[in-house]
């Protein structure tokens, strides 16, 4: 996959930045053009906004079975999170035991290696969880 | 609107099949389906296509018209088009093929669904099935298609108490049911005991717990139930077609414990048919993992929320239960050839209405129902049909 693809996501990989829509204040993560709630009236009115990177564990798998890039890597645990601003978030949670993970489990962003691209040589990054 | 009925069913085996290619599944499904509605190729209007990645899986888009090729209708230049809604891509399909007909656009039309499967290897066929996530903020990650549907088992454990017994007790119904369908990819009855020792895909979710990778087609003819008179005595009428969406990623919903696009779905097909939930005798649903039949059941209203896992453990949904769910074997034992999943559910409602389903049959079935689902529920497709 062309590596310009993954650099356009970089700033909301590397530092959490989803966006705020200014109309109800509602925050998004991943970022969203429009908000949900407001529609056209929020259409350029979404502002960047920095999450903490702080949440909790709201469910959790442990991948066995890894897609070709995470190969070697199983098994590893993936999480859905709800970050404490209230949006939701699919990451992994390292440096923690497969069996002290747990619903309900506080988690804090940190910055890791994600995946290699063999073919084109690019090593991508971006947030992976530990726990609080 | 006119009233749509469902003339002809066809389907080839599902399985692992090496030996045949892409075109060959299209074209046998699409004859057979021809030869049941007792119409000629000539016949027929337009065709929709349901197919997930073909280009994923055997390199080749384009395939509508690739299957007025096969089908060797190239000659009548009638329009063919693919939909694509991942995993609901056959049942997308239907609708669309039920829309041209109640519509008045098309009176014969043809709605297929293929998927070839087993030509890529390796991890890859996962990588193809993952794109039916959010790939930039879910499967960039390290996420699988499996690993969702833990992700809502694992909620749905802890919320309800839904124990991996009762996720089990789905595979080993399915696989009951599907030892009597000879189209399925497997005729093997297993234990719990089996599904909870197969090697863990993605926790709590076991080997045993997931649907196969699987080659196949399924095809049906549509028709307005006038025509369908001409045709055959024994119609059966889609009384609803309903298709509703979600956001694609799980993160960005509302619930993990339901699929919010089937509950709607489901919700807007008993309105449009004027029935409810309990009148309903027998439903094929997409159990493409133990977890997603136990929300699907709760999702249309057959078992109150939370129950869906001991309904199963109790019996409620096997073949002589309350509610049979998924006769055919569901996509568990007979297979998940993706883009052909929802028509194949139309294949086994359509025999169960027309008492041709030989040991599988449900005694008296009158009105069946179909619900599929693309990737973790981002399209739902639900269809309620009834012999007349
Ligand atoms: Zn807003």
């Amino acid at each position: 996959m062309a590596v310009p693809r993954y650099w356009r996501e970089i700033p909301a990989r590397y530092n959490l930045i989803g966006n705020k829509c200014t109309v109800c204040g509602n925050i998004y993560f991943p970022p969203r053009a429009i908000c949900p709630i407001c529609r056209r009236k929020s259409f350029g009115k979404m502002v960047d906004y920095k999450l903490k990177g702080t949440g909790v564990v709201e469910s959790y798998t442990i991948i066995h079975v890894p897609p070709p890039h995470f190969e070697g890597e199983e098994p590893y645990i993936m999480a859905l999170i709800k970050l404490d601003e209230g949006p939701y978030i699919t990451a992994q949670i390292v440096d923690c035991d497969e069996k002290d993970v747990h619903i309900g489990m506080r988690v804090k962003a940190t910055f890791r290696r994600i995946m290699d691209d063999g073919e084109k040589g690019a090593i991508y990054y971006g947030y992976k969880f530990i726990k609080e | 609107m006119r009233d749509v009925a469902v003339i002809g069913i066809g389907m080839t085996k599902f399985g692992e099949l090496w030996e045949r290619s892409f075109r060959e599944l299209v074209a046998e499904a699409g004859i057979e389906a021809i030869i049941d509605a007792g119409i000629e190729g000539k016949d027929i209007d337009a065709m929709y296509i349901g197919g997930m990645s073909s280009g994923g899986f055997v390199q080749q888009e384009h395939v509508a018209p690739l299957a007025i090729e096969v089908a060797g209708l190239e000659d009548f230049h009638i329009p063919s088009t693919r939909v694509e809604g991942a995993c609901a891509s056959g049942g997308m399909a239907v609708h669309q093929g039920y829309i041209a007909v109640a519509s008045g656009i098309h009176d014969i039309v043809l709605v297929g669904g293929a998927e070839k499967m087993t030509d890529v290897v390796g991890t890859e066929a996962t990588n193809v099935l993952a794109s039916a996530a959010d790939r930039e903020w879910e499967a960039f990650f390290g996420m699988t298609f499996p690993g969702l549907y833990a992700l809502m088992a694992r909620y749905h454990m802890h919320k309800y108490g839904t124990t991996p017994e009762q996720l089990a007790s789905v595979a080993v119904k399915n696989h009951y049911n599907g030892s009597m369908n000879p189209k399925a990819q497997f005729n093997r009855r297993i234990s719990i005991e089996d599904v909870l020792a197969s090697p863990m895909v993605a926790d709590p979710l076991h080997l045993l717990d997931c649907s196969p990778i699987t080659d196949g087609a399924a095809a049906a003819i549509l028709a307005p139930v006038e025509i369908a008179k001409k045709y055959t005595d024994k119609i059966v009428k889609i009384i609803a077609s309903t298709q509703a969406s979600d956001t694609i990623s799980l993160h960005s919903r509302k619930r993990f414990d339901a699929l919010p696009a089937a509950i709607h779905a489901a919700k807007n097909a008993y309105k449009q048919a004027g029935i409810e939930p309990k009148d309903i005798d027998l439903a094929e649903v997409h159990d493409c993992f133990t977890i997603a039949e136990i929300m699907a059941i709760e999702d249309l209203g057959f078992f109150e929320r939370g129950k869906g896992g001991k309904a199963t453990e109790e019996g409620l949904t096997s073949l002589n239960g309350e509610i049979p769910i998924n006769t055919s074997g569901g996509l568990k034992s007979k297979g998940h050839p993706v883009g052909a999943t929802g028509v194949a559910q139309i294949n086994e409602i359509v025999s169960q209405l027309r008492g041709e389903a030989k040991e599988r049959q449900v005694k008296d079935a009158e009105i069946g129902l179909t619900h599929n689902v693309g990737g973790s529920g981002g399209t739902a497709v639900v269809h309620i049909l009834e012999v007349v």
